[in-house]
């Protein structure tokens, strides 16, 4: 069948700009244009819509399946249930534990157990409520730390309720301090909440295949897990990426993938899935939530001899990136701090809670919130000045963290905190305008009761898989003359989720080969695996995999110089360049593996697991009204190293979008769950941060070149929605007064009328 | 249902809608214009934001038959052939586009906040614009846009 109608486009090839400087986004004119082709945007002639019937339970035996009605309803194409799954009714990216369609028990509320394809999405819907499901409703699994524990709860896994539980002990354990502070610290569930919802558009192929057109992080890993569902090889499922409408990790889970494509083969029709925000809010994982148990103990000088900590982290229904979350969790779980001893355990566990997998700084968002809450308690124990107690301690190159991994590039943790210490402090209250006040346009208060506080937030994150993974990535480049103009055509499989990714792979390309101009193809499974655009590494990976495709052509082109004009040469200008290529088309692909890591050792939690860290420090300036709890972010400021600045303008977008994140999480994002259930899937209950919550930033970026990375890279994505959290959160209590441990932070928190 | 309505200035016919279709359903399903996009479909986000007869609307919130005999402007309605708006312009000249798929809405916004505003103030941005929800950026570059869309009309730059 032929390609959809408005599939994915040409980006501008004619824009200049290398390393180091911020050149326009290629896509950027067909975004404002309303052109771009997401992957909710892809019609063909004579396409049917699916949609999916999802339980209503956290936990229940499925008893019947009925769905004659509803298939006799007209313009209904088909209903499929698990006994239609052609291959293995399980994928997951890590564990193989979750079912394309329910067999006989659900374990989430919105777990799928049906699919429909209809003419109509409003028919589908109609139909999808006329399939009657008989449930026996059991009592679902809903406290992480008791799933961890109580081995008399049912066991909603073959192997139990444990994912993962990880130790790293380093030093002494049991270490004692003349100073100790203690806490027990929260984190609700946050959501993605990227705005283009799960989509796309699958194909049946006339060999018996399917080519699915979609929007995802990591195409391979989406075909090598749809492929096995389908019971078809690798060849037979394509995948091409469309526009993706933001991801930050929600989009590492299949979703509509093996459903679209089931649906397409047995009706032998395009069929289109596009789901609505209240889906969008079941249909993919969260960040997981946390109760986190710390103990930091320190000298009268506020040296830090000792940190113990529990973690226990809430999975839900089923693994997803548990697992990497417990491992990110402990390892960095006493953050970027030097400390020589320290215990840490964690736990990452099956309950009945919605399934959480992959945010945006995974595993790290949660105990840097609660280590950051931890110096802010241990300065006012030491009546020491937070960013001072944080700079003494803050861990350098050469520093050894707790899994005994030595520091061999720039850490400058305490240059971070005093840099943002040093950026000018906002006027010492609002006036004027009452939208600069908490409550804002609500007109709740002129400026009584309303107090300010400062707070600071330092985060350690680790770039790129970790534990012994290599996860690379694959770069294919071409130099050809068209028009009688060098070009160059870069094809990778690395996920544009809005990043920059496409802006950057052209900077890349025009430095390594002085071409001007650079077309950037469309993502596809047709080239190499490129991993996932997670874990802040794509500039890193990709970035490395187009630089050495671009040095293979190069060689190439230096030699075709020599073979038919005898020139000895190591520059070449673009004249030149067509005279030496004429109709010759250079291609070349290259792989970039990053240096390997290694797993942590299962008792001690020893090792290198890590490729690299990022670090970034935010400072928080808040305005909180007393009497009503309500809390306006005057100032939230930045200072990250970012190794070397490939395009500085997008590395500040990534700054002020991870700030806005981290902001979220702290004063208003939280997936609340009642007994398993989701009370507020929608974006008029789950609140996320507009342009009158966020308030002006300064940015200050330093740049440290990592020896070890291309162009001396750190990963830049995740390390400010880290931060952010935990340094509002400590202006809060500066202003309050308040313990304030859980975050998001309520108004009933702060007026203790909760 | 049959509904007849002009987009864009160009006069439209879409067959066979059903009476519950919004407005925004209608544009991208049915007449062929995906721009406004579909991001929350309940009023929530503006990312489907048009104008209906000059004034800017949640497509997704107005049945598709409510629009009948109206006048519709979307996001792909404004630039002039291959001439960007200048609110077009400046989002893309100011890094304002992330993923993009707030873009749309964000820019019939702030194009109908500068038509009606000269010069807008920061808060009178920030209060235009705190119907669009954008999870990339942060908006801190969307505010750069806008001002310099705004100085560039006034003939200020």
């Amino acid at each position: 069948m032929s390609a959809p109608a408005r599939s994915p486009q040409d980006l501008r090839s004619d824009i200049s700009g290398g390393i180091g400087d911020s050149p326009l986004r290629p896509d950027g004119f067909l975004k404002v244009r309303g052109e771009f082709a997401y992957s909710s945007d892809l019609w063909l002639e004579n396409m049917v819509w699916g949609t999916t019937l999802r339980s209503p339970h956290p936990y229940a035996r499925i008893v019947s399946i009925d769905y004659a009605e509803a298939l006799a309803q007209p313009g209904v194409y088909t209903i499929l249930t698990y006994k239609d799954v052609p291959g293995e009714n399980v994928y997951g990216l890590k564990f193989q534990d979750t079912p394309v369609l329910a067999e006989d028990v659900v374990r989430y509320q919105g777990e799928p157990v049906a699919i429909v394809a209809a003419d109509h999405p409003e028919t589908a819907r109609r139909a999808r409520q006329k399939i009657k499901v008989c449930y026996e409703v059991l009592d679902p699994i809903i406290d992480a730390e008791r799933a961890a524990h109580d081995q008399t709860l049912p066991k909603l896994h073959p192997g139990g309720n444990l994912v993962r539980h990880q130790r790293i002990i380093k030093g002494d354990p049991e270490a004692t301090a003349p100073v100790v502070v203690s806490g027990v610290y929260e984190i609700g569930m946050q959501d993605q909440a990227f705005l283009g919802p799960e989509s796309g558009l699958a194909i049946p192929d006339e060999d018996g295949g399917v080519h699915l057109y979609l929007a995802t992080q990591w195409l391979h890993v989406d075909q090598r897990q749809t492929a096995k569902a389908l019971g078809l090889p690798l060849d037979k499922v394509k995948l091409t990426m469309s526009g993706v409408g933001g991801a930050f990790g929600g989009r590492e889970d299949l979703s509509m993938q093996i459903h679209a494509c089931m649906l397409a083969l047995r009706t032998n029709r395009p069929v289109k899935m596009v789901y609505d925000r209240e889906e969008s809010f079941f249909g993919h994982v969260h960040r997981h939530p946390a109760k986190m148990y710390y103990e930091h103990g320190a000298d009268t000088d506020g040296n830090l001899i000792y940190v113990r900590a529990r973690l226990y982290f809430d999975g839900g229904a089923y693994a997803s990136k548990t697992p990497v979350v417990v491992g990110n969790g402990t390892t960095l779980g006493v953050g970027p701090y030097n400390v020589p001893n320290a215990k840490i355990e964690g736990w990452g566990v099956y309950t009945n809670n919605p399934p959480c997998g992959a945010m945006r700084g995974l595993g790290a968002v949660q105990p840097t919130y609660a280590y950051e809450s931890q110096m802010d308690k241990l300065a006012a124990a030491l009546g020491m000045d937070p960013a001072e107690l944080r700079i003494r301690n803050a861990m350098s190159e050469g520093s050894t963290t707790v899994t005994g991994q030595v520091v061999d590039f720039p850490a400058p943790v305490a240059e971070l905190v005093q840099r943002v210490r040093d950026i000018p402090l906002p006027e010492p209250h609002a006036s004027g305008d009452i939208l600069n006040l908490p409550g804002g346009a609500s007109n709740t208060t002129h400026g009584e009761g309303v107090v300010r506080g400062i707070g600071y937030g330092v985060t350690i994150k680790n770039i790129s898989y970790a534990e012994g993974l290599d996860d690379y990535s694959t770069a294919r480049v071409r130099l050809e003359v068209i028009a009688g103009e060098p070009v160059v055509t870069v094809h990778t499989a690395a996920a544009e989720v809005g990043q920059g990714l496409v802006t950057v792979q052209q900077q890349i390309a025009r430095t390594e080969l002085g071409v001007q101009r650079v077309t950037i193809l469309a993502n596809d499974t047709e080239v190499g695996d490129a991993g996932s655009s997670s874990a802040s590494r794509q500039t890193y990976v990709t970035g490395g995999a187009v630089r050495n495709a671009c040095v293979a052509v190069r060689e190439r082109l230096l030699d075709l110089a020599d073979t038919r004009f005898g020139m000895h040469i190591d520059d070449i200008s673009p004249a030149a360049m067509v005279e030496i290529l004429g109709d010759e088309v250079i291609e070349e692909t290259r792989e970039y593996h990053h240096r390997p890591t290694s797993p942590l050792d299962p008792e001690t939690g020893q090792g290198n697991a890590h490729v690299q860290y990022a670090f970034s420090a935010h400072r928080a300036v808040v305005d909180v009204d007393l009497d009503l709890g309500l809390v306006k972010v005057v100032q939230l400021d930045c200072t990250q190293d970012v190794g070397k600045a490939i395009n500085p303008d997008a590395v500040a977008g990534q700054i002020h979008g991870g700030s806005a994140q981290g902001l979220g999480l702290a004063v208003m994002e939280e997936i609340q769950v009642s007994n398993g259930k989701v009370r507020n899937p929608s974006f008029t209950d789950y609140l996320i941060p507009t342009i009158l919550d966020m308030p002006p930033m300064n940015v200050d970026v330093i740049e440290r070149p990592d020896p070890h990375s291309p162009y001396g890279v750190r990963g830049v994505g995740e390390p400010p929605t880290i931060s952010a959290t935990p340094a509002i959160a400590n202006a809060i209590r500066d202003a309050t007064g308040l313990e304030l441990p859980r975050v998001p932070i309520r108004p009933e928190h702060i007026t203790g009328t909760s | 249902m049959r509904v007849n309505v002009t987009v864009n200035g160009e006069q439209l016919q879409a067959d066979d809608v059903w009476a519950g279709e919004s407005l925004l359903y209608m544009l991208r399903e049915r007449l062929g214009l995906p721009g406004s996009k579909n991001a929350c479909e309940q009023g929530e986000c503006g990312s489907c934001t048009v104008y209906l007869d000059g004034v800017p609307v949640c497509s997704c919130l107005v049945a598709a038959p409510q629009a009948e005999g109206r006048e519709v402007r979307t996001v792909e309605g404004l630039a002039d052939g291959e001439e960007l708006d200048p609110v077009q312009q400046a989002f893309v000249d100011k890094g304002a586009v992330q993923c993009g798929f707030c873009t749309p809405g964000l820019i019939v916004a702030a194009h109908d906040l500068i038509e009606r505003t000269e010069r807008p103030t920061d808060a009178q941005i920030r209060e235009a614009l705190a119907g669009n929800l954008c999870r990339c950026t942060g908006y801190e570059k969307i505010l750069d846009a806008v001002r310099l869309a705004a100085a560039r009309k006034a003939g200020a730059v």
